[in-house]
């Protein structure tokens, strides 16, 4: 079973490589963007076959390792 | 007076902070990060370095790795642990210490040396330290420290902000923040300030030959307080 996790940063945490590429895009004309936030994701195949199972065992994942809850948002949005 | 290093895949200062300790009177053991057990320690330190190559977040990945568990029940046990820089890194991904480093302000990797403030003379990490001022090293990308308004307010009101990007006289300013760190934070302990972390490399300014003093400096001043 393939399971997708996003990662985001939390909307108060500073996002410097955001920044950036919201400039190259102004400056490459795309000047209506208000903002870039960049994140993660991650692609997981999980032996487990059960859907609710595996989503489980993955937000355990998220927080024990592929988020920081301090600065990130996590979000399993493929169970499949 | 015992010491232990802890190697991960990717540490590079190791050595130098092995040098750094020795030089100082320690009796230093260089730990392999997949023991499970640490030797008999006084002061456990993380090194510096890019542990398994900065993935996923810098430190996430040597913070779950065997040894960890070990320096973890060491540090809550009232054990001296200090990381340096990555060290520091690894630290906030275990909870240790509060709060994050994030990607420096301005997206440079800054190598240079900087001054900062001591604000504790309480820990036994700067006790009876001379100079209110230290010049150090600092090499990093992920410097940034981060933490949100309630950790703040418990940091500060704990003291446990223990040193600060400052100009050589101490002052404590926007313009001598190198990373963009909230209230130019260099190095914060934990609650019970057994345990430091820290982006400055003291192991760095030991050699007058190569560098300042100011890492003897604090060596010295680490092993007494130790005693």
């Amino acid at each position: 079973m393939k399971i997708s996790v996003i990662i985001t940063l939390k909307k108060d945490v500073l996002d410097p490589q955001g920044k950036v590429i919201h400039q190259a895009l102004d400056g490459m004309g795309f000047d209506d963007v208000n903002e870039v936030r960049q994140g993660k994701y991650f692609e997981i195949d999980t032996k487990e076959t059960d859907p609710q199972k595996a989503k489980n065992k993955v937000e355990e994942m998220c927080k024990k390792l592929l988020a920081n809850l301090v600065i990130e948002n996590y979000k399993i949005i493929n169970a499949q | 007076m015992k010491s232990a290093v802890i190697t991960f895949p990717g540490s590079n200062c190791d050595r130098d902070m092995d040098v750094a300790l020795k030089k100082f009177g320690f009796k230093n053991k260089m730990v392999w990060h997949q023991d499970i057990e640490l030797p008999k320690s006084d002061l456990v330190v993380l090194p510096g370095g890019f542990s398994y190559g900065d993935y996923l977040r810098c430190g996430s990945m040597a913070s779950k790795s065997k040894i960890m568990q070990s320096v973890i029940n060491f540090a809550n046990s009232g054990g001296m642990v200090m990381g340096i820089c990555n060290g520091f890194q690894i630290l906030v991904e275990t909870g240790l210490v509060p709060g994050v480093l994030l990607r420096n302000k301005y997206l440079e990797f800054i190598c240079k040396n900087v001054f900062v403030k001591v604000n504790d003379k309480d820990s036994a990490y700067f006790k009876n330290i001379k100079n209110d001022v230290l010049e150090l090293h600092i090499a990093h990308n992920e410097g940034n420290y981060f933490c949100t308004n309630d950790q703040l307010k418990e940091i500060e009101d704990n003291a446990q902000v223990a040193i600060n990007y400052c100009n050589n006289e101490g002052k404590i300013e926007k313009s001598f923040n190198p990373n963009g760190s909230i209230k130019n934070i260099a190095g914060i302990f934990n609650k019970e300030k057994n345990v430091l972390g820290m982006m400055p490399h003291p192991e760095r300014m030991i050699d007058p030959s190569l560098s300042g003093e100011d890492g003897s400096l604090f060596f010295k001043n680490l092993i007494n307080n130790i005693k």
